[in-house]
């Protein structure tokens, strides 16, 4: 890019923000404590752009762009919040509530789960969609952790933190479309996968998909926060 | 090789046809060899070795109308026959020289008479496993045109001034591409052609591959030393063995004519094509899934930007263009920009190849100016509906196009109308339908077709595509309620506008077309119970088109 200027400004919501070359919507939006709903971002993950909650508005422009990977220009005019977007986040969130069988009240993430809150945030009061209610498995052969697909909304965070971040690459996709899930190395269980037991995974994961054993019945909180600050410390190495 | 040595192969093939009286063309496309036109060419050779008649006969690829196959051209004469068996061998042999066995004859002057063939000239025509046939036909002459005495900005130039735009279905114009990854800054670029034709109904790319693959080659080295690229790829669907086959034996003669490979005709220009097999992912014809494949990684697509242009294949600047896209560079560099500029309509230039399919007289491949309008390719290229049905609809641009109803037949194709109709070019598929069709049903076949080829990934199109096919399916039953149809139009407006790649952001086409033009089938479905075609069976919910 033979772009010389470093700093761009642009306009987020009327506010006007200043942004470096290369930098996303999302980060920008996020620094100026602007919200953008999000499910599948993770600071400290490449964004893949799959959720589709943080679509915005830019103007000029018919077509709606992910905020975690589209990059600013100057001048650029973005709206987070339109009736248009609500819209189809509120869509988007039905589809996840009713693509497989999240039930609150017997979750182990109750109260700390990101799907629940997003759901709060964006007002969504009832579901219209027909629940499809897939016949899913639970893998609990790990001896500390495991996986309920019913839970699971496929925003890839355990594939990508331990690919990326664990380096192991155990976590992966199988399947195609609605028929998708996610697999520990060839579709192995998870007890008897390379698995190397950090669980970064289960830190990651925005949901009750991924567990810890010792939690159950009890309160549990995730903590993906450790992240950013890893990168940070592995970039200075 | 140089072009007077080109000239010398062409003069020399010509000469070795001319020692033939008469030449007996069988078509060996998909759809006449499965009726056992490999059969048929043992029994004609057989047959003209017993006559002692100095005949050749020549394999082909795809003569077009697939429905009257197996099919026979005897040339000087042009004498065409349908529905030729092994047994009809040694008649025709013994025909040559008096008259045309009548029975075996067909008239199809007024299918052949609307169609302009530029991408399948040499189709039915050529031995496609042969270069030489291929050489004899103008062929690499383009190329050698193109390293003797243009620039890379000559051939961008000539592209862009024949108005080409991407036959892939997005209609992207060639031209501005090409100099948009020229532009791109790097030392390697890759070309990449893009061979996955997933479409029910469409088999365009299929019979290019399989009838004229030298020609799919020469564009791509054409294109690459237009944009600077050395190294190339062929993505075909593995379920194109035939293809596949060809494409390698093309790619071998190719390099021993020095073709390709290292300094093509004494030139700097290097240029090598690799193919890559497809593992049956529809997706895999969006073009940042198609990288994705191609460089061994699962079939799912990126966000855009960054566009392949700027960084694709292996992070490089890569040029990404369909199979006919390609097969229309060749004539261009040869004949100029401005020739292909006179055919066509004012911004869709060119001619294009559609596989027209469905309840149509003549099924099989065909080649019209673009602006062409739709009856004629219905009633006159087509031979109208059979059977004393009317015509309904025609179905455009596969899983990702809409219905265009009968009464809009005045339609002239062209990517600008096909959208404003609701429906889109797309890759060229085009499937007839008639009163037995039901479209309520037609919509939910499509979506079912997108929901399982969804790569999963973003949940629009993922969790989108499952719901629309549920509410679907209840109005074929007849539980549907008109507050599904409403939840169906907002599902539709989500995925179109939610959806990470192209797939979800059409797929939701057959039912907005349909809602656009057959909303009373729609209605009488849910308030009346009733299938206006016949086909839903409302008592019982049944899978009708399991």
């Amino acid at each position: 890019m033979s772009d010389p200027v470093e700093v761009k400004t642009l306009i987020i919501d009327g506010q006007e923000v200043s942004a470096l070359r290369g930098q996303t919507i999302l980060e920008v939006a996020r620094e100026n404590d602007i919200n953008i709903p999000t499910l599948c971002h993770l600071e400290g993950l490449s964004d893949v752009g799959a959720c589709r909650l943080c679509l915005v508005e830019i103007k000029g422009s018919n077509k709606l762009l992910p905020a975690c990977v589209a990059t600013v220009f100057e001048g650029m005019e973005v709206s987070t919040n339109t009736e248009r977007l609500q819209k189809h986040r509120r869509m988007i969130l039905e589809m996840l509530f009713a693509e497989r069988n999240h039930i609150c009240a017997v979750c182990v993430s109750n109260g700390y789960c990101e799907l629940q809150a997003m759901g709060q945030e964006q007002g969504l009061t009832h579901i219209r969609l027909p629940y499809r209610n897939p016949a899913l498995t639970v893998d609990a052969s790990h001896e500390r952790f495991t996986v309920d697909h019913n839970r699971c909304i496929l925003c890839m965070r355990c594939v990508r933190v331990c690919a990326e971040i664990e380096g192991a690459h155990v976590w992966d996709v199988m399947g195609r479309g609605i028929d998708s899930i996610v697999i520990t190395d060839l579709h192995d269980e998870w007890g008897s996968s390379t698995c190397t037991r950090c669980g970064k995974c289960v830190q990651v994961c925005p949901t009750g998909a991924l567990f810890d054993k010792s939690k159950i019945g009890s309160d549990h909180p995730k903590y993906p926060d450790f992240l950013p600050n890893l990168k940070l410390m592995r970039e200075a190495q | 090789m140089t072009i007077e040595e080109l000239e010398q192969i062409a003069e020399s093939v010509k000469a070795e046809n001319a020692k033939f009286d008469y030449e007996v063309n069988v078509c060996m496309d998909l759809a006449c060899a499965s009726q056992g036109s490999e059969k048929l060419r043992e029994a004609l050779v057989k047959a003209v070795e017993a006559s002692g008649k100095t005949v050749l006969v020549r394999r082909t690829g795809c003569m077009g109308p697939c429905s009257s196959g197996p099919l026979v051209r005897v040339d000087p004469e042009e004498t065409l026959y349908s529905h030729v068996n092994a047994g009809h061998a040694e008649a025709i042999v013994s025909s040559l020289g008096g008259e045309p066995i009548q029975a075996l004859q067909c008239d199809l002057n007024e299918h052949f008479d609307k169609q302009v063939r530029v991408v399948l000239e040499n189709a039915g025509h050529i031995d496609p496993e042969k270069i030489d046939d291929y050489i004899s036909c103008d062929g690499y002459k383009a190329l050698m045109m193109a390293l003797m005495e243009m620039t890379p900005n000559g051939v961008i130039h000539r592209i862009t001034e024949s108005g080409l735009r991407g036959r892939g279905g997005g209609g992207y114009p060639t031209g501005l591409k090409w100099s948009t990854v020229a532009k791109a800054s790097g030392d390697i670029k890759y070309v990449v052609c893009n061979g996955d034709e997933g479409d029910p109904g469409a088999f365009m790319d299929r019979s290019v591959m399989e009838g004229d693959p030298h020609r799919v080659i020469e564009g791509m080295a054409l294109a690459a030393y237009a944009v600077g690229a050395s190294k190339g790829f062929i993505y075909v669907r593995a379920e194109y063995p035939v293809a596949v086959a060809r494409l390698t034996t093309a790619l071998r003669e190719a390099r021993r004519r020095g073709l390709l490979g290292s300094n093509i005709g004494g030139t700097t220009f290097s240029f090598d094509v690799e193919i890559r097999l497809g593992a049956g992912a529809f997706v895999c014809g969006e073009e940042t899934a198609l990288i994705a494949s191609i460089e061994g990684r699962r079939g799912t697509p990126k966000p855009r930007p960054p566009y392949p242009a700027v960084s694709g294949l292996w992070g490089k600047p890569t040029l990404l263009n369909n199979v006919e896209t390609y097969a229309n560079i060749a004539p261009i560099v040869r004949n100029g920009g401005k020739w292909f500029a006179n055919m066509g309509s004012e911004r869709s230039k060119g001619t294009k190849v559609f596989a027209l399919t469905g309840k149509i007289a003549n099924t099989g491949l065909i080649e019209v100016p673009l602006g062409i309008k739709l009856w004629e390719i219905i009633d006159v290229i087509g031979g109208g509906v059979p059977g004393g049905h009317t015509l309904k609809a025609i179905q455009t641009g596969g899983p990702s196009g809409g219905c265009i109803p009968a009464d809009m037949m005045g339609l002239g194709v062209s990517y600008d109308a096909l959208m404003a109709a609701g429906s889109i070019m797309g890759s060229g598929g085009m499937i007839v339908m008639d009163d037995t069709s039901c479209m309520v049903n037609v919509a939910r076949f499509f979506i079912e077709f997108c929901m399982t080829e969804s790569c999963g990934k973003c949940i629009p199109c993922r969790a989108g595509t499952a719901q629309m096919h549920t509410l679907l399916t209840r109005i074929c039953d007849g539980t549907g309620t008109m507050e599904d149809l409403e939840l169906l139009e907002d599902l539709c407006s989500t995925v179109k506008e939610a959806s990470l790649c192209g797939l979800g952001q059409t797929a939701p086409n057959p039912v907005l077309s349909t809602l656009k033009y057959f909303r009373n089938e729609y209605i009488e479905h849910i308030v009346h119970k009733r299938c206006p075609a016949g086909v839903c069976n409302m008592e019982v919910p049944v899978e009708v088109l399991a």
